[in-house]
């Protein structure tokens, strides 16, 4: 067939309805206004300017500085990796003519399309407009379901009870915020990279050899499914080269290992024989500090454990960024969105992309630019009056390290369903067959290569 | 050779084809343009790897689709890639050949991290 057979072809195709026709780059106007800069706003940022063109105002609105990645980030607990080398600007994102404040969205008003920010507890002038507004919050932690974690360090979560403190207060926490500070600086859930990273290998290098790491894993849905087990694997792996007569225990709330079950069962069993206990259907019920030395009592519906260090891994729910509009957005802990642009079920011309999103996809950085890329093509088309894909087509690959060298994958291809209006696993994805140092140079060319895709 | 590509899996694909687009080719559909951009995760951005797995950006489409096919079966060893490639249509094997055949082979790098 000829390029003009073709393209007679196509216009036929198209005058007789069957086919929509989507944007030209360049063609696309107005101001997209994205609130995250995370794998998922940055990359949404990014690949706004090379579909949309030159027309479209885009701005980046991030209230940290530094983008930490949190893939990789079990390797600092592990000691192969420093923080420092998981921790980049984004500089490399102004050539795209991209505007980036560091603020903090104090709100968000979709009736009048604007959104309120903040710095330092002083506001930014007037309610900033937008045309699109693109909402990629990360994840929260959901506190109350751990009320016990405040009564560990010392903040009595009922007034009633903090005359007696030997006692569990037993009254759920309300609000989401109390906890932050002490609790942190204590118990850091290490679940967004960072300093609370940083924290929980100072808390490892500093106990003893002999000592207990205890961490929790809470049920599905969370943040990067597989990182619970690949951070059991990294602190073994620590264990194993410094202080092998320690111990790991994993308590589960899940019924069993979520993901990469019979490859992370096989590197605890090869790696570190006796030194994982994995523990499915272990809910947490009492955490206690010791008085007069460190760690915590840990107490679960079987039995009372002692730890020298516990990680916590708390309960998610979709970042909080635009409180009071969040309430609205939320269904339950996630945000319900349309899988063909991620605008909010519930908010129009708002987009939600990343962990935040309500779906049965795995929680990972590759989603989220992913998700970024369905969006801000949506975006793109929408904005020069053209449909969106009806049925967007991405991958997803995720390592995981059992060791400083081994990693690991899942794969797979996924497929808008146009009947279930969601996206569905293809047929062919699956797992490595074993953790291989191959896969463990894949992984760490998985992390420069979407570092670049998603930061330059 | 490339338009021979895109017609093949136009044709391959009949009616249950997502959106082409008329005035730039089929190739060039915001559709294509989302799943090419998927493997930039390993591949970079435009299929443009900073190092470790295969540069996509230029490659001949025939070379590209054997690649695959040979994933898809089994005849070429891999690790991740035959999970991708039988996860994909042939029409989507070929719409990506021919879409990375058209991308600029660009040297590109991994940003530097704050500590350097």
């Amino acid at each position: 067939m000829q390029r003009r057979e073709f393209l007679k072809l196509m216009s036929a195709a198209v005058a007789a309805g069957m086919l929509p026709v989507t944007a030209r780059a360049g063609q696309a106007r107005g101001r997209v206004v994205i609130v995250g800069g995370g794998y998922a706003g940055a990359t949404a940022a990014k690949y706004l300017r090379l579909w949309g063109g030159e027309k479209l105002e885009i701005i980046l609105i991030e209230e940290r500085r530094n983008f930490i990645s949190c893939p990789l980030s079990n390797l600092v607990l592990g000691g192969s990796k420093k923080i420092d080398e998981l921790t980049f600007s984004r500089n490399g994102l102004d050539h795209y003519g991209i505007q980036r404040m560091e603020y903090t969205v104090a709100g968000i008003n979709p009736d009048d399309r604007t959104v309120f920010l903040t710095r330092a507890r002083t506001s930014y002038g007037a309610p900033f407009g937008y045309d699109r507004l693109i909402v990629a919050p990360g994840i929260d932690f959901v506190w109350d379901k751990y009320p016990l974690l405040l009564d560990a360090v010392g903040r009595p979560s009922d007034p009633r009870s903090a005359a007696d403190q030997s006692t569990f207060p037993g009254v759920p926490i309300q609000s989401a915020s109390t906890p932050r500070g002490v609790l942190e600086q204590q118990l850091p859930h290490a679940w967004k990279a960072g300093e609370q990273t940083v924290n929980l290998r100072r808390q490892l290098e500093a106990m003893a050899d002999g000592g207990t790491f205890v961490m929790t894993v809470p049920k599905m849905p969370y943040r990067c499914p597989p990182g619970p087990y690949e951070r059991a694997s990294q602190v073994a792996f620590y264990f194993s080269k410094h202080k092998p007569k320690s111990k790991v225990i994993v308590l589960d709330e899940n019924p069993d290992i979520v993901s990469k079950k019979a490859l992370f069962l096989r590197a605890w069993e090869e790696l570190y024989p006796g030194m994982v206990d994995y523990r499915p259907n272990n809910v947490v019920t009492e955490i206690r500090e010791y008085s007069g030395r460190s760690g915590f009592l840990v107490k679960t519906e079987f039995e009372d454990l002692s730890a020298d260090v516990l990680n916590v891994i708390p309960p998610q729910c979709a970042g909080v960024v635009t409180h009071p509009f969040a309430q609205d957005l939320r269904n339950g802990r996630w945000y319900d969105v349309d899988f063909l642009t991620y605008e909010s079920k519930v908010a129009p011309n708002v987009h939600i992309i990343g962990d935040a999103v309500s779906s049965a996809l795995p929680k990972s950085a590759h989603m989220a630019s992913s998700q970024a890329k369905v969006a801000a093509a949506a975006i793109v088309a929408l904005l020069s009056d053209q449909p969106p894909d009806p049925q967007p087509v991405f991958a997803n690959t995720c390592y995981s390290f059992v060791s400083d060298k081994l990693a690991m994958h899942v794969a797979n291809v996924y497929r808008y369903d146009t009947q279930k209006k969601i996206m569905l696993p293809a047929e062919g994805g699956g797992v490595s067959d074993h953790a291989s140092e191959q896969e463990g140079d894949y992984a760490r060319w998985w992390a420069k290569n979407i570092w670049s895709d998603v930061l330059t | 050779m490339r338009w021979r590509i895109c017609a093949a899996a136009w044709l391959l694909c009949g009616t249950s084809m997502s959106p082409v687009l008329a005035d730039e080719g089929a190739a060039d559909t915001s559709h294509l343009r989302v799943l090419a951009a998927s493997c930039a995760a390993c591949h970079g951005t435009n299929g443009n790897s900073v190092g470790g797995t295969p540069v996509l950006a230029g490659l001949m489409p025939a070379y590209f689709v054997a690649q695959m096919q040979a994933f898809r079966s089994g005849k070429r060893d891999s690790t991740v890639m035959h999970h991708h490639a039988q996860g994909l249509t042939e029409a989507e094997i070929a719409l990506l050949a021919d879409y990375f055949s058209r991308q600029p082979r660009v040297t590109m790098h991994a940003p530097v991290p704050e500590s350097n």
